[in-house]
């Protein structure tokens, strides 16, 4: 019982960094920590409060999209359909902005949510695997906000949304703060609520969840609708930061970063467990290594290699532990 | 049927990791009709759907029935097709490669890059590349342990960064030379029909025999149905991911090496997204992304569809060319949806 309580908290830092299980709990952590060291150091002009504050406003919305994620990856879940959806929210978006700007919001969220309801539908009733289901909206998605917009890119020009998306509160970028709550309502969800809970216990044994009385279909379903609304939500701020509804680019690949983001912070791909500071974490990593490198003049080749170079290594480390 | 004598017990339990492979040897058990015509729509429900829109189409659209359009529809499927029978044998494994579409990419740079030295170095270069991407996948997965999602993403990444850094950023594009042999090999052809479709068509044959007619194809269908049965069983687990995840990468490089020679030139903008594209035709095609069951020809069909439903919204013109995702999504969920119900069916009888 003693040597238990005391093996987690070796006196030797140096003993510490040669346990998996170290690497799995903060190495996320430490990367970004080092990276950051790095710039210091060696970047000029990078740990400015300019520079600092670009990179949050450029990850705020993968850090949006894989808090859902996250949320879908702990009910050993997958959701690919993130991106088209972000497509389908900036197509809706300047359609009813003449109604205003609430309803064009209110509108583009509730496509969200029913893209997410399609998906959970097919994975609780249906029964589908997670990728199949979502992949069928992957491929329409996209398809679906590209009718909707005629194919075009659309100028915003409602101020409203244009303060969403370049306005700041208190210094800090607006769409940097609404992220910044939300993973910490995520959190919140996750550790306090029965909600989070659930998603858990499902992520970890569906069928003992099951057998003992948890609402799984129902939670399922909440899970793929509080994914797919985050996503929307995803796609507004990007449009309007970007002060265009572009259904043709954005988000592409999106599904991939968010997903990346959320194993990267330590989520196990099979369920059972969900790391919502760790995949805020995974996200701020990956894009300050693409801005590092780009500092250092280095292509986007080398980026990409980088980034997989981490997955993989990320994805290893969860395995030792794992296999212990 | 489940309280029969003891005997019997250990006979109906051992065959039971191998229940989707093809059992050639034995007989196979006795199935009611409605269970027959149940599996006999899963597998070639999507030969029937797609026969049906070729029908309906030729009628409605003269111009579709032409044999012209078939040659075009056809070279444009190829290529997908081969990438997607590599998909299809990895999914039967259950595992997954979202890396294809990267390394056809790779693939076709490289191959037109090497074309300067000739149609042997054209094909060699980008297998050997590819098929090694292929390896690494494999052996991370099956050896490593980890999740193919996840290598397989890992692996997109890098293998699009290998292309850009390999043309500067996709600043550099690699031409093949004019009336090569490789040149030809994209786009010449017999009757018409292009060297890529026959190709495909090859492939594809080879890869109905090898799944359904060797033991390779046999201890496929077992890993999928069950990976710990399997090396129970004393089956090479690893062994036969690694190569299923290495025959992978090489189709996806030979599919991109003869795009390249196809459009006689290395582009480096293709092949993004394609690997959901592969996944979509095989899980059309009827092949169970679990694992453990599913036909090459299939796939074929799968994406034959696929194909087909892009040509016909082009046909009809007046549609904006969005509608074929939104189409194809369409299908997706309605193929799926019936084989899952029909699965579910099937069970229970």
């Amino acid at each position: 019982m003693t040597t238990q309580a005391t093996l987690p908290r070796p006196a030797k830092p140096a003993a510490r960094l040669r346990d998996p299980a170290w690497y799995q709990e903060y190495g996320v952590y430490a990367a970004v920590a080092v990276v950051l060291l790095f710039n210091a150091l060696f970047t000029e002009h990078f740990m400015t409060a300019d520079n600092l504050r670009t990179q949050l406003v450029q990850v705020a919305p993968i850090v949006i999209v894989a808090l859902g994620m996250a949320l879908v990856i702990g009910t050993e879940g997958i959701d690919l359909s993130v991106g088209s959806t972000m497509a389908l929210a900036a197509a809706l978006l300047p359609l009813y902005l003449g109604y205003g700007l609430v309803p064009a919001l209110l509108i583009a969220l509730l496509a969200g949510a029913v893209v997410g309801a399609i998906n959970g539908t097919l994975v609780s009733l249906v029964g589908l695997q997670p990728i199949v289901a979502t992949l069928a909206l992957f491929v329409g998605g996209r398809g679906l906000a590209l009718v909707m917009a005629d194919g075009r890119l659309k100028q915003i020009v409602n101020p409203d949304i244009l303060a969403l998306g370049t306005g700041s509160f208190l210094g800090i970028p607006t769409v940097v703060l609404i992220a910044g709550v939300l993973a910490l309502a995520v959190a919140f969800l996750v550790q306090r609520t029965t909600f989070g809970r659930q998603i858990v216990a499902i992520g970890g044994n569906r069928s003992a969840s099951a057998l003992s009385g948890l609402p799984v279909k129902r939670v399922l379903i909440g899970v793929y609708i509080l994914c797919g609304v985050m996503a929307a939500l995803a796609g507004i701020l990007a449009t309007a930061r970007l002060t265009a509804s572009d259904p043709s680019s954005l988000g592409t690949l999106m599904e991939l970063s968010a997903i990346t983001a959320v194993v990267v912070g330590g989520t196990p791909l099979n369920g059972g467990s969900i790391r919502v500071l760790g995949t805020v974490a995974g996200a701020l990593l990956m894009q300050l290594l693409r801005a590092t490198l780009v500092k250092h003049d280095l292509p986007d080749s080398t980026a990409q290699i980088a980034q997989a170079a981490i997955i993989i290594a990320a994805v290893y480390v969860a395995r030792e532990r794992r296999s212990r | 049927m489940n309280k029969t004598t003891p005997a019997t017990v250990p006979a109906a339990k051992a065959p039971a990791p191998l229940k989707s492979a093809p059992s050639r040897p034995e007989p196979r058990p006795e199935r009611s009709t409605g269970s027959r015509i149940g599996e006999l729509v899963q597998r070639q429900g999507v030969l029937a759907v797609l026969l049906t829109v070729i029908l309906i189409a030729s009628f409605v659209y003269p111009t579709f029935a032409s044999l012209d359009n078939a040659r075009g529809v056809t070279v444009q499927a190829s290529f997908l097709a081969i990438v997607a029978l590599g998909m299809t044998l990895v999914i039967i494994t259950g595992g997954i490669d979202l890396s294809v579409g990267s390394v056809f990419a790779l693939g076709g740079v490289l191959a037109a890059w090497a074309s300067q030295w000739g149609f042997l170095a054209a094909l060699l270069v980008p297998l050997v590349v590819c098929g090694a991407i292929g390896l690494v996948n494999g052996v991370l997965i099956a050896r490593a342990n980890m999740a193919p999602f996840i290598v397989t993403l890992a692996s997109l990444l890098a293998a699009r960064g290998m292309l850009l850094a390999f043309t500067d950023e996709g600043a550099t594009t690699y031409l093949v030379p004019k009336d090569s042999a490789f040149a030809e090999l994209g786009q010449g052809s017999v009757w018409g029909f292009g060297h890529p479709v026959l190709i495909a068509l090859a492939l594809f044959g080879a890869g109905g025999v090898l799944l359904q007619r060797t033991s390779f194809g046999q201890t496929l269908f077992a890993v999928g149905g069950s990976s710990d049965a399997a090396t129970l069983m004393g089956l090479p687990v690893a062994r036969t991911k690694i190569l299923v995840y290495t025959l992978s990468g090489l189709l996806a490089g030979l599919a991109g090496a003869l795009n390249a020679a196809r459009l006689s030139s290395g582009v480096t903008i293709v092949g993004v997204g394609m690997e959901l594209d592969a996944i979509s035709a095989v899980v059309i095609g009827g092949t169970l992304l679990i694992g453990g069951a599913g036909s090459v020809s299939g796939t074929l069909w799968g994406v034959l569809l696929l194909a087909v439903i892009q040509n016909l919204i082009n046909q009809i013109g007046s549609l904006n060319s969005s509608y074929q995702s939104v189409v194809s999504g369409g299908f997706l969920i309605v193929v799926v949806v019936a084989q899952r119900y029909l699965a579910r069916s099937r069970r229970t009888t």
